[in-house]
């Protein structure tokens, strides 16, 4: 029995993914847990594991092939001694109907606000959830098209994969390549570009959760911004005295010490620590600090989980770690899906403040300025110390402007008496 | 009371209309298709079909003047007028029969009689039908008009059935007419033209416009008109048609020529100045049917402004041609059913054929509407008289001619004047539909030695490469 390998959804908000790289062949011999091909998500580009054991019969989409649905069968994997000519590689309306359906329930969930913390667990690694037999005709790796279509798309620099076909069993008219819509084009033609002097990149399907996400939270969620100033000269003192019996086994980082602070700050002001889910407000009980690195194309929130239990060298392994894998574009789904609370930090840059957009369904972002030395007045003199800004984003639905103020003021608190910290 | 409410009813039993009706039971509706006059419309009892019947005739007749020169000599050669009208009866007879047959095995039930339809519910319509017993009331879900149409005639001169005939007077001659005067020359006029001088009449075209077979490229009309004259054929292009009397034996026409008139006699006339579509007495006023320059006005997938009220074939817009109809109702019933993957019909997909002596055949753009649409061609020809097979056959007259867009390869036209072109203009019907470019038809290796040798010459020539011409 042949089993179709279909697009896992790599995290709850994935409805598409592009097939980034092929780490198998037709013909392969794969056992169950071999790494088949790399996967790009919403969020990180992904190994995926074989379940199964067999032969890889067919990869019915291609490298680079993006927009492709969970669910959508991608390859067929033959068991026993089949061959390909075996498989039933028909009625691909049918499987379509299939797609559809997983694809609405998959927007559903993602409508319903189901948390993401939630779902965790239904993160999944490669199932064959059918073994219909049913292939799409229209992701199998051979081409249905006229050949003056064909022509017409080379001529054009079309790319066909993006073309729909409108003829028999899905093949490419010359019509559909000349209706195709040029701005799915990438990258565009040159005799286009010289007259206009930019250059047209095609989102990711990164870029687009980003942008999703974020016009849903600044679209829904009613931002209100709380300031404050924080003295961080004890905090810069206690990181050198660390630091300075390192050995270079450990270079704490201000950063790692936020985290830690804001986590002592949520445990404080639990009511701080909450996310929105419609019917519900869910108050967490565990500080897991959603951290902003961005990497390249984006940027991306690993969480250091679980911040009350650990130490500032346990925090910052774990960042160094996470971010090195954001950047490699390879954190797996639970290290960035879920969080509590998120910190962005734009300090590195200079920036003195900054208002942050709320992670949702997180009730709160706080965004950490650069420390810099600025005069303040200390018992009537004015001295000079080295100062912090940060900006705390509330989803008023959640966080009310007292929980708010009161979190910066606990957070105030262990940054300028790190010692606090210890306890 | 009759509570049976059919899937569908077809008015009207020509090729677009029984067509329909046999894809639709296939497809598990429940059909009826009412029928007035013959089973096979105006096609096969009066058109397409008879005619090829006469002109198979005419064809022999020329044969037969021609056998010296294949090394036979005959004489005493007697021709009857009405065995070979008898004979192209005898055709259409037959094939109306074999359509009855079809219809009743594919269990389509059929009503004998002139349909009218009118207003019943939301999800029916009523169909009142009068037969020769009376009248019956059917009911349906769908409706498709298949009426046809009926030839035209002017406004200072009606066919009469005696003197000026129509396509059907102008079939079931009495006797031969001495002359003939033939206004219009599209493929009705021609193939009268060809079928009648060929037995010996004197024949004279009249066409208002500059080319006999106006719709054809130019190329290929003149060819034909080169290849009329020769035969003794008189055409009055650029020729209005000002009057028509009707003497004792003799009927005067008179033409209006580079603003000079002009009389000619003859015996007999045919009318062959296009069609007018049957929108009359069927009940379209109880609907919102709309009718443009005499036909009912339809979406890509044939249904009137009239949800559940479908138009197919003549009766609709051109070009009026019984394998447009048959097409037609094959795809509006599929619609219908919710068939996947339909695409509407390409107009410039449909090929055209007359019968005449020499045949023409094409499909797509002429040369003309090519460059009136600034498109970019190359354009190949190939004589007949450069094709092994054409001389052998005794039969070298005519060419071969294909146009591409230059830039993309796409066949856009493909236009013939020879030996049996109507059987050969398939291969580019096919061409088009799988948007072959002129790589695939070069690269096709056509038999030897046949006549669609021609087609390969002439894309070959389009390209500079033709090996025999």
């Amino acid at each position: 029995m042949s089993i179709n390998i279909l697009m896992p959804a790599l995290s709850p908000t994935m409805e598409e993914g592009t097939l980034a790289k092929w780490l198998v062949k037709e013909g392969d011999k794969v056992n169950s847990g071999d790494l088949i091909a790399e996967i790009e998500t919403d969020k990180a580009t992904m190994e995926v594991e074989a379940v199964d054991e067999g032969i890889i019969g067919k990869l019915l989409v291609l490298e680079g092939q993006d927009s492709i649905k969970v669910n959508a069968p991608i390859a067929v994997l033959l068991t026993d001694d089949e061959k390909i000519s075996d498989i039933n590689i028909e009625n691909f309306e049918t499987n379509e109907v299939n797609t559809n359906q997983v694809d609405n329930k998959t927007q559903s969930n993602a409508e319903n606000d189901i948390p993401q913390i939630s779902n965790e667990s239904q993160i999944q690694k490669i199932t064959n959830l059918e073994e219909n037999g049913q292939v799409n005709a229209h992701e199998s790796t051979r081409l249905f098209i006229t050949p003056l279509a064909k022509r017409i798309a080379n001529q054009r620099k079309i790319n066909l994969n993006s073309v729909n076909g409108s003829g028999p069993n899905g093949r490419i008219l010359k019509k559909d390549v000349e209706n195709f819509q040029p701005s799915n084009i990438v990258p565009i033609t040159e005799d286009k570009l010289s007259s206009n002097n930019f250059e047209l990149v095609k989102n990711s399907s990164m870029r687009k959760t980003i942008a999703q996400r974020l016009v849903k939270s600044k679209t829904e969620a009613p931002h209100f911004y709380l300031s404050i100033d924080c003295n961080i000269d004890q905090l810069l003192k206690a990181r050198t005295s660390i630091n300075a019996l390192s050995n270079g086994n450990y270079k704490i980082s201000v950063n790692d010490m936020i985290i830690k602070a804001t986590s002592a700050s949520l445990l404080k002001v639990p009511k701080a620590n909450a996310s929105w889910e419609n019917e519900n407000t869910r108050y967490f009980k565990n500080t897991d600090i959603s951290v902003a690195v961005a990497i390249e194309g984006g940027l991306i929130t690993p969480i250091v989980k679980n911040v009350e239990t650990k130490g500032l060298l346990q925090i910052s392994n774990d960042m160094k770690i996470l971010a090195e894998k954001a950047k490699e574009g390879k954190l797996l789904p639970e290290e960035y899906v879920g969080g509590s609370f998120s910190i962005s930090n734009l300090g590195m840059y200079g920036i003195k403040e900054f208002a942050a957009v709320i992670n949702p369904p997180q009730g709160c972002i706080l965004a950490i300025g650069s420390g810099e030395q600025r005069t303040v007045v200390i018992n009537n003199q004015i001295e000079i110390a080295t100062m912090m800004t940060v900006t705390l984003s509330c989803d008023h639905r959640v966080v009310d402007g007292a929980v708010g103020a009161e979190f910066l003021s606990q957070f105030k608190v262990f940054i300028e008496n790190p010692s606090l910290l210890l306890l | 009371m009759n509570n049976k409410i059919f899937d569908l009813i077809v008015i009207g039993g020509g090729p677009g209309g029984y067509v329909a009706a046999i894809r639709a039971s296939q497809l598990g509706m429940s059909v009826a298709l009412v029928e007035d006059k013959h089973l096979g419309g105006i096609c096969l009892n009066w058109g397409c079909i008879p005619t090829k019947a006469l002109l198979r005739a005419s064809e022999i007749k020329h044969m037969l003047d021609n056998v010296e020169e294949f090394g036979f000599s005959v004489s005493n050669i007697k021709m009857d007028i009405k065995k070979i009208t008898q004979r192209s009866r005898k055709v259409a007879s037959q094939l109306s029969s074999g359509i009855s047959h079809l219809l009743k095995k594919n269990k389509v039930k059929v009503f004998e009689g002139f349909a009218k339809i009118d207003k019943n519910s939301d999800q029916s319509k009523k169909i009142i039908i009068k037969t020769k017993d009376g009248t019956i009331t059917e009911f349906a879900k769908n409706i498709i008009i298949a009426t046809g149409a009926k030839s035209r005639n002017l406004p200072f001169v009606k066919s009469d059935g005696i003197n000026i005939w129509d396509y059907k007077t102008a079939m079931i001659p009495e006797h031969l007419p001495s002359s003939l005067v033939i206004i219009g020359s599209g493929a009705i006029g021609m193939e009268f033209a060809s079928f009648y001088n060929d037995l010996g009449v004197k024949v004279t075209v009249i066409e208002a416009l500059p080319n006999i077979l106006p719709n054809e490229d130019d190329d290929i009309s003149n060819i034909v008109k080169n290849s009329f004259a020769k035969r003794g054929i008189v055409l009055k292009t650029n020729s209005s048609l000002k009057s028509v009397n009707i003497n004792k034996d003799t009927v005067t026409s008179e033409i209006i020529h580079n603003g000079n008139s002009e009389i000619i006699n003859s015996e007999k006339v045919i009318l062959a100045v296009g069609i007018i579509a049957n929108t009359q007495n069927l009940g379209l006023e109880n609907f919102n049917i709309k009718i443009d320059k005499g036909h009912i006005v339809t979406n890509e997938y044939l249904e009137t402004a009239e949800k559940g009220i479908y138009a197919i074939g003549d009766v609709t817009g051109g070009p009026w041609l019984a394998h447009k109809a048959s097409h037609e109702g094959i795809l509006c019933v599929e619609k219908m059913a919710g068939v996947s993957n339909l695409s509407p019909i390409d107009k410039s997909s449909i090929p055209g054929c007359t019968y005449c002596r020499p045949q023409v055949a094409s499909i797509g753009l002429t040369e003309k509407a090519a460059k009136s649409k600034s498109l970019n061609i190359k354009v190949g020809k190939f004589p007949f008289i450069g094709n092994g097979k054409a001389i052998a056959l005794g039969d070298s007259e005519g060419i071969i001619k294909t146009i591409f867009n230059k830039d993309t390869g796409e066949l856009i036209g493909a236009h013939m004047v020879g030996p049996e072109v109507t059987e050969l203009i398939q291969g580019f019907s096919i061409a088009k539909k799988l948007e072959t470019t002129e790589h695939e038809l070069m690269h096709t290796i056509f038999p030897h030695p046949t006549l669609s040798e021609g087609i390969h010459e002439s894309v070959l020539d389009a390209f500079n490469k033709a090996i025999h011409y």
